[in-house]
């Protein structure tokens, strides 16, 4: 049971940052947040092969329902979590059915234009969303009834870590089941699938739902915990940093893109409070290291390393 | 009738300022099939050097955009062989990745060294005064601008349709191995190729820098526009492109004239519409 064992490292990781960083909970909170909204890159991209660069439209369009939900009287946090994934999954139907007609470079160029025209209508929608002063005064009731999100962001963190736990474990089912595996096919090739009589279309719209509704579940958790919602949780930038940080920790694979985020967001934490200009130079430098040296990632880079060390033990026994 | 030809006036200039830039990137996709996002990247070195002849070395602006062009090409030549030659032939994840790397780097770079300010191009006195057509009057420098772009369409058609070079690109285009096997030096065409798009990405940087300001996120804000003008108008395609930038233009312009508020709504509305109706672009190449 090698999945049950990742499960469990991801929470136990999870606790250990829980004890070893008290005071920094809320960036904690985000990285899970945000390793949502990845997860749901790496299903369409890394498993449909839909390369993709306006993921934050779906996180968006969570954060915004839970918030605006949530400004209207409706602040219980589940309840929140469940319109945010709604929104975000049929936010994902809609890029999909409008993503899906196209190919390569055309489909990568509608995916930057959904992305910026979810982020005017945002702007523009100011009696709903803020605007650009952003959607605050979110207040979220207790967990339960019991647990209250507190100042330090200890309720928020918990919270978010066993949402992310939750959703590994589903996501874990859906790219094992026969939907998932015909999604592998579909983006190795697509017309053999289609000869062998499945329909592409609708199997990667519906991967698009489930993708939008975890990116949903991601945004709701982020406007949950920050109780504001801004406009950069819909912006091109953070969709091009979050598809960074899959390839960085290898795409195809649900644990590369948590480690690819919980990387990426450490050093960017480290490095920009130095000079952001450095940050960018060294996020640079890093994707032109990836591409060059180890185009599946760090995952990728470890498999090869350990296949190379037990061939090697095996040629030798 | 006054508001409707500033409009014009404006949305062509805008247009030929984007087209300037665009032809190189849409030389580089259509020819080389490399998905260049770090395309405005080298206009905005090309603008960074151009703000510091002019302003710090006190050089006027035709010296200006000369070693701004210049400078910007001799920085393209080891990123061409060191990593963009690494990349032709690989999937389009994989060359936006590269390119979005390179852009990073130069925005990190650029920044440490001049300073994350907006820098601005001094234009000389003849181009900064409006000029008296009969009817009525229009900025020097919108003129110069679109003068620019004709100049650069024409180069270009007559550069591909009428020069020898001109046929042995056409003829990589359309077969790459064939073309090799002919008897073409395929490298030195795409080595070629690849310095004109960085000098046009230099000229359109400069002297469209009133349109698109030189400023430290410069390469990544305009990123998103010029990829999509190129995959509106069709990659490698001229006429294409000529179509796509003044189509966008005009909808950008008039868009921000008539209702501000709304920013860049139309534009992007505009792009998923042509590109929904034309996969392509409006010229294209099929397969």
């Amino acid at each position: 049971m090698p999945d049950l064992a990742g499960i469990v490292i991801i929470a136990a990781v999870g606790m250990a940052g829980y004890w070893l960083f008290p005071d920094n909970l809320a960036l904690l909170t985000r990285i899970v947040a945000v390793a949502l909204l990845v997860l749901s890159i790496d299903l369409v991209t890394g498993y449909c092969g839909v390369a993709t660069l306006g993921q934050a439209a779906l996180f968006g369009a969570g954060a915004y329902a839970a918030g605006i939900a949530c400004v209207n009287g409706m602040t219980e946090p589940l309840t929140l979590v469940l319109i945010g994934a709604v929104a975000g999954a049929v936010a994902g139907l809609l890029m999909g059915s409008v993503m899906l007609r196209a190919h390569g470079l055309a489909q990568l160029v509608l995916s930057i234009a959904i992305v910026q025209l979810f982020h005017e209508a945002a702007n523009k929608a100011s009696a709903y969303t803020g605007g650009s002063d952003g959607l605050s005064g979110l207040m979220v009731s207790p967990l339960f009834g019991v647990f209250a999100f507190d100042l330090w962001g200890k309720t928020a963190y918990l919270f978010g870590l066993s949402l992310l736990v939750f959703v590994f474990i589903a996501l874990k089912f859906v790219v094992s089941s026969p939907f998932g595996i015909l999604c592998r096919g579909i983006k190795e090739d697509p017309i053999r699938v289609r000869a062998m009589g499945a329909f592409v279309f609708p199997v990667l719209l519906k991967m698009f739902a489930i993708s939008g509704a975890v990116a949903g579940i991601g945004g709701a958790l982020a406007a949950i915990s920050t109780q504001v919602v801004g406009l950069d949780s819909v912006s091109f930038e953070l969709s091009a940093n979050a598809l960074v940080m899959l390839v960085l920790g290898g795409l195809g694979t649900l644990y590369g893109a948590l480690a690819g985020t919980v990387i990426f967001m450490g050093f960017e934490h480290m490095v920009s409070a130095i000079n952001p200009f450095h940050w960018m130079t060294m996020v640079g430098a890093l994707l032109i290291g990836v591409v060059l040296a180890a185009p599946s990632g760090l995952s990728g880079l470890l498999g090869t390393i350990s296949r190379a060390t037990t061939r090697g033990k095996g040629g030798r026994g | 009738m006054q508001t409707i030809l500033s409009i014009a006036i404006d949305a062509l200039a805008y247009g030929m300022a984007l087209f300037i830039i665009c032809i190189g990137l849409s030389l580089t996709m259509g020819l080389m099939r490399v998905v260049n996002l770090a395309h405005g990247a080298f206009a905005m070195i090309a603008g960074y050097i151009a703000s510091y002849a002019a302003r710090d070395l006190g050089l006027g602006y035709a010296a200006a955009i000369l070693l701004a062009i210049l400078g910007t090409i001799v920085i393209s030549i080891p990123l061409e062989r060191l990593l963009y030659r690494r990349i032709y032939g690989s999937t389009e994840l994989t060359q936006v990745l590269m390119t979005i790397g390179i852009t990073f780097c130069v925005i990190g770079i650029t920044n440490y060294f001049f300073g994350p300010t907006l820098k601005t191009i001094p234009l000389p006195g003849s181009l900064s005064q409006p000029v008296d057509v009969g009817f009525r009057t229009i900025a020097a420098h919108r003129l110069f601008v679109i003068a620019c772009g004709l100049l650069v369409a024409g180069g270009l058609w007559f550069l591909i349709e009428k020069t020898s070079f001109g046929i042995k690109l056409r003829a990589t285009v359309d077969n790459a191995a064939m073309a090799d096997a002919l008897g073409v030096r395929t490298q030195a065409v795409y080595a070629i190729s690849f310095t004109v798009a960085v000098g046009l990405a230099a000229l359109g940087g400069v002297v469209g820098a009133e349109f698109l300001p030189i400023e430290p996120y410069y390469a990544l804000r305009y990123m998103v526009t010029f990829l999509v003008v190129v995959s509106v108008g069709g990659a490698g395609s001229i006429l294409g492109a000529v179509a796509a930038c003044l189509l966008l233009g005009a909808v950008d312009t008039t868009g921000r004239y008539l209702m501000p508020d709304f920013g860049n709504f139309f534009f992007y509305a505009a792009v998923i519409a042509i590109v929904c109706v034309f996969p392509r672009g409006f010229f294209g190449r099929a397969g």
